[in-house]
């Protein structure tokens, strides 16, 4: 029996120094087991200066934020903004690995928010801690503190160049012991030398060397490898996969394979991990999983037939009257299919639990979320969990990393020593939180000028939930139903907030989620892109009526300036030359098109513009070039930014084209990457970001707001290419074909 | 049973504790610590626990590590090395020029899947001095990327393509 090490506190990081992991500390990490057992410690409190940020002797910083590195950058434009704030250089500052007993709670890492709330809180700090140490300076200088100039940390008196001390001289190692007071004054937009610059990413080196230590690389003395076993491929949510027998026996083969069982929660761990992989392909497991899914082809039917709660989301105006007065209406059904995380590497996670504390390492996006989930897993008090982040591969949303972790603890917690936990490929794509089907009804009409007249939008989705699949199976008991303030709602930012429209109602149809459905979570741009789709095809439909070209007539009718000004970005980087869109009349085999669309996710304003290519007879689309231009306010290093665009970009593609979830009545059939293809590098379409640098406005989100136009835009690019619209994505070959010959 | 089997990776030989048909990946991962080759799909669909046999890209999900014996195997952590003996450079960069580009162009987001395509981008580079951009697509069309960075691979590849040519004179 060993001892969970658990209980890595902010004390013993200022003390040692050395356990402080930046991002550029080299070679695999080893355990902390120097550290003696303890207490849990707490997790920093916002309200305090020194959870925020550390000064060392040397003369750096270390920066403690509570949001995690995705791959997304915010590690880099996190630093950006607290370098900025403290006068200090980017090669003074570094990032504390994410800790639950370590960094403060700035809660998930989700919608892409990280900038844009948690930005000004750590803001708010650096300034704080500047101030503090201006005070020091100026008490030290017997000089008043507007008079003092910081230069890379070094501060300096005005008119009195002999005079210098370094923030390290003044509390290097040493703890401020202030309370935040909100009311530290923060620099001018004006006065910025590294937010708004192109400062190169602090990860890269080390993920191009081989160094970075991703969450797959972390071993400990002791463990053991686990894997899980399930069916292969979820069935219906709700209805889990009962256990009706084990046979132990055979896996009697594999020497020092072990079954670990807790309800109906199925694990085998072993010493080897290739043991621990064959014993779990191998373990015979007899399941009783019903066949309660939809049949083939029989999703969309049967969301439309359920009983769904339904709510106004938007009501101006009178839309049954606007559409009587427009000249044109337009009204169309669209669909959108279960798409997977899928990310690059399956989950993985370690666990070491002991009697009266756990540590667990893992790629959450959210540590003090499942902090709590483990804790009631585990039987522990939450403050007994600490959970320690490493980055895994992207995962656009909730994989199943949370559901890694807990199995780890669950096999952890049986057997007495760490386990590492990584799922198999078909693990991760099979039982995934899947970004939820849409179905939509639009209606829309617009006057002889061109005047969108009204918008009517129903929207069927069964949206998601926040349990985790061990958990769920460990602890058994009733599911909870799937639901989200924001997952039942259609997106009225997108459906309602781009056109100036006089009516408008937007309806949301709550479809059941446990009568029969897979399980849902949110994917990247959650929802945005069925709703584009729609929406940017209802109002190309409507341009076309009129005989006007999709720019302009969009153009026409948007009256924020914002809104416009994204279109107009796109369009220029384009080249778009106004014109009606019909598809020019061809004979020939393979034609070619060029679309439009605008989109958001909550906020920040996105709009795409595609070039395709479509072959009429093998029904096979080539996306060419995307252009997508982005306004998320004040943009704090555009470089991050643009590479995100193009990430959504391609991603956008692969969803728009490819990729769909499979499955028969009782289980899911999408397990590799044959059954669940994605865009791969041969077809991957030129890209161009466009970055709407906004100063004086808020920073918001960049991670998320293309996808939906991106989507909408190749759509739209299709009907210019064949003068037939699509109302279902992916749009495959087998699609397109049959669009073609109706 | 595991018993003692002898494999060259990185030019260094070292005896190891396996099963025959353990995969290779396991063997290098676990028992040599390394952190390059790394898993993806256990199913040679994706490049992520790509080394290079003999200097040709193989996958080491599915390479038994029977296979290997009496072959040289190179990971991301001796590319830099095996560069230096290609091009019969005394002292060996601190890194490849196709990592060097990498980071020029800023190309990872995750960065999960760039074992993979630096393995393969460095294979496509020794034996095609200034590839097409049709060859790149083609040479990496069995690497995956999640996030969406293939353009930037791309640009890296040609990038590399020219830093190559520089060091040739």
């Amino acid at each position: 029996m060993t001892t969970a090490r658990f209980g890595l506190s902010r004390r013993d990081l200022l003390k040692g120094g050395a356990l402080i992991v930046g991002f550029n500390v080299a070679g695999p990490l080893t355990f902390p087991n120097s550290l003696a057992p303890q207490a849990a410690a707490a997790t920093p409190d916002p309200e305090l200066l020194d959870s925020w940020i550390a000064v060392r002797a040397d003369n750096t910083a270390t920066v403690f934020m509570g949001k995690v590195e995705l791959g997304q950058g915010t590690t880099t434009g996190m630093l950006q903004i607290a370098a900025e704030e403290l006068d200090l250089a980017m090669s003074q500052v570094s990032a504390a690995r994410v800790d639950t007993n370590v960094t403060p709670n700035q809660g998930p890492a989700v919608a892409s928010l990280s900038i844009m709330d948690n930005g000004p809180q750590l803001r708010a700090a650096a300034a704080e801690a500047r101030q503090a140490l201006l005070r020091l300076a100026a008490d030290k200088f017997g000089a008043p503190v507007d008079r003092l100039k910081v230069r890379d940390g070094v501060v300096t008196v005005e008119g009195d160049p002999g005079r210098a001390v370094s923030y390290g001289e003044l509390v290097g190692n040493r703890q401020f012991n202030l309370k935040m007071t909100g009311k530290a004054p923060q620099k001018p937009v004006a006065e910025y030398r590294l937010v708004t610059t192109r400062v190169a990413r602090v990860d890269i080196p080390d993920k191009v060397s081989g160094k970075y230590v991703y969450m797959q690389h972390v071993r400990v003395p002791g463990m053991l490898h686990g894997r899980i076993v399930r069916p292969r491929g979820q069935g219906a949510y709700g209805d889990g996969a009962r256990v009706a027998g084990i046979d132990a026996g055979s896996i009697a083969d594999i020497a020092g394979a072990r079954v670990v069982r807790k309800g109906d929660f199925v694990g085998v761990v072993a010493e080897r991990e290739w043991d621990a992989v064959r014993a779990a392909e191998k373990l015979k497991v007899t399941w009783d999983v019903p066949p309660r899914l939809p049949a083939p082809g029989k999703l969309f039917e049967a969301m439309r037939a359920s009983r769904t709660a339904d709510s106004v989301v938007v009501e101006t105006g009178d839309v049954r009257a606007g559409l009587a007065q427009s000249a044109h209406v337009t009204a169309a059904t669209y669909y959108g299919p279960y798409q997977s995380h899928a990310p690059f590497a399956p989950s993985c996670a370690l666990a070491d639990v002991g009697a009266d504390g756990a540590l667990v390492m893992c790629s959450t996006q959210f540590p003090h979320g499942v902090r709590n989930m483990l804790a009631q897993t585990l039987g522990l008090a939450a403050d007994q969990v600490q959970v320690r982040y490493y980055e895994g591969a992207g995962v656009f949303g909730r994989a199943c990393h949370d559901d890694c972790a807990i199995a780890a603890a669950i096999m952890s917690q049986a057997v007495g020593r760490p386990v590492r936990v990584q799922f198999m490929r078909w693990d991760e794509l099979g039982w995934d939180n899947y970004g939820p089907p849409h179905l939509a009804d639009v209606r829309a009409g617009v006057d002889a000028a061109g005047n969108i007249m009204a918008f009517e939008y129903d929207g069927w989705h069964h949206g998601w939930n926040t349990a985790e699949t061990s958990q769920e199976l460990a602890l058994g008991g009733p599911v909870q139903p799937p639901v989200s303030g924001r997952a039942r709602l259609v997106n009225k930012e997108t459906l309602s907030a781009v056109y100036a429209m006089p009516n408008v109602r937007l309806i949301n149809h709550h479809v059941p989620g446990l009568d029969g459905y897979l399980k849902g979570g949110n994917l990247r741009s959650p929802m945005d892109l069925s709703i584009s789709f729609a929406s940017e095809q209802t109002i190309d439909e409507l341009a076309h009526a009129v005989r006007m070209d999709p720019v302009s007539f969009r153009r026409r009718n948007i009256t924020d300036p914002r809104w416009r000004g994204v279109l107009d970005a796109v369009a220029q980087a384009a080249g778009w030359t106004p014109r009606f869109a019909d598809a020019a009349p061809s004979g020939a085999r393979v034609v070619t098109g060029r679309g439009v669309a605008l989109g958001t996710h909550i906020v920040s304003y996105g709009a795409a513009v595609a070039d395709i290519e479509v072959d009429r007879e093998s029904g096979e689309i080539r996306v060419v070039h995307l252009y997508g231009a982005l306004d998320a306010g004040l943009v704090v290093n555009p470089a991050l930014v643009e590479n995100q665009i193009e990430g959504m970009l391609i991603q956008a593609t692969s969803r728009a084209l490819i990729e769909e979830v499979r499955f028969t009545q009782t289980n899911v059939t999408s397990l590799d990457w044959k059954t669940y293809p994605v865009l791969r590098f041969a077809d991957h379409p030129a890209v161009t970001p466009i970055v709407v640098q906004q100063l004086n406005e808020r920073s918001t989100g960049a991670g998320e707001e293309v996808m939906g136009a991106a989507v909408g835009a190749i759509a739209n690019a299709f009907f210019n290419a064949t003068g037939a619209r699509m109302r279902e994505y992916p749009m495959t070959p087998e699609r397109v074909r049959a669009v073609l010959r109706a | 049973m595991p018993e003692e089997l002898n494999i060259r990776v990185n030019e260094r030989l070292s005896a190891v504790a396996a099963d025959r048909d353990t995969p290779l990946l396991y063997v290098l991962t676990n028992e040599l610590g390394l952190q390059g080759p790394r898993f993806g799909c256990g199913l040679a669909q994706c490049g992520s626990c790509s080394v290079l046999l003999d200097g040709v890209e193989i996958r080491s999900c599915i390479t038994p590590i029977a296979a290997v014996e009496g072959k040289s195997v190179t990971t991301l952590e001796g590319l830099p090395a095996l560069y230096a003996r290609q091009r019969g450079l005394a002292n060996p960069p601190a890194l490849h020029p196709l990592q060097r580009a990498m980071i020029d162009e800023q190309a990872p987001q995750c960065g999960y899947c760039y074992n993979g395509m630096i393995i393969k981008g460095s294979e496509l580079l020794a034996s095609n001095a200034r590839p097409s951009e049709r060859e790149i697509r083609d040479a990496m069309n069995g690497h995956l990327c999640r996030c969406g960075s293939y353009p930037r691979i791309m640009k890296a590849i040609q990038l590399a393509s020219r830093i190559m040519a520089e060091e040739r004179r």
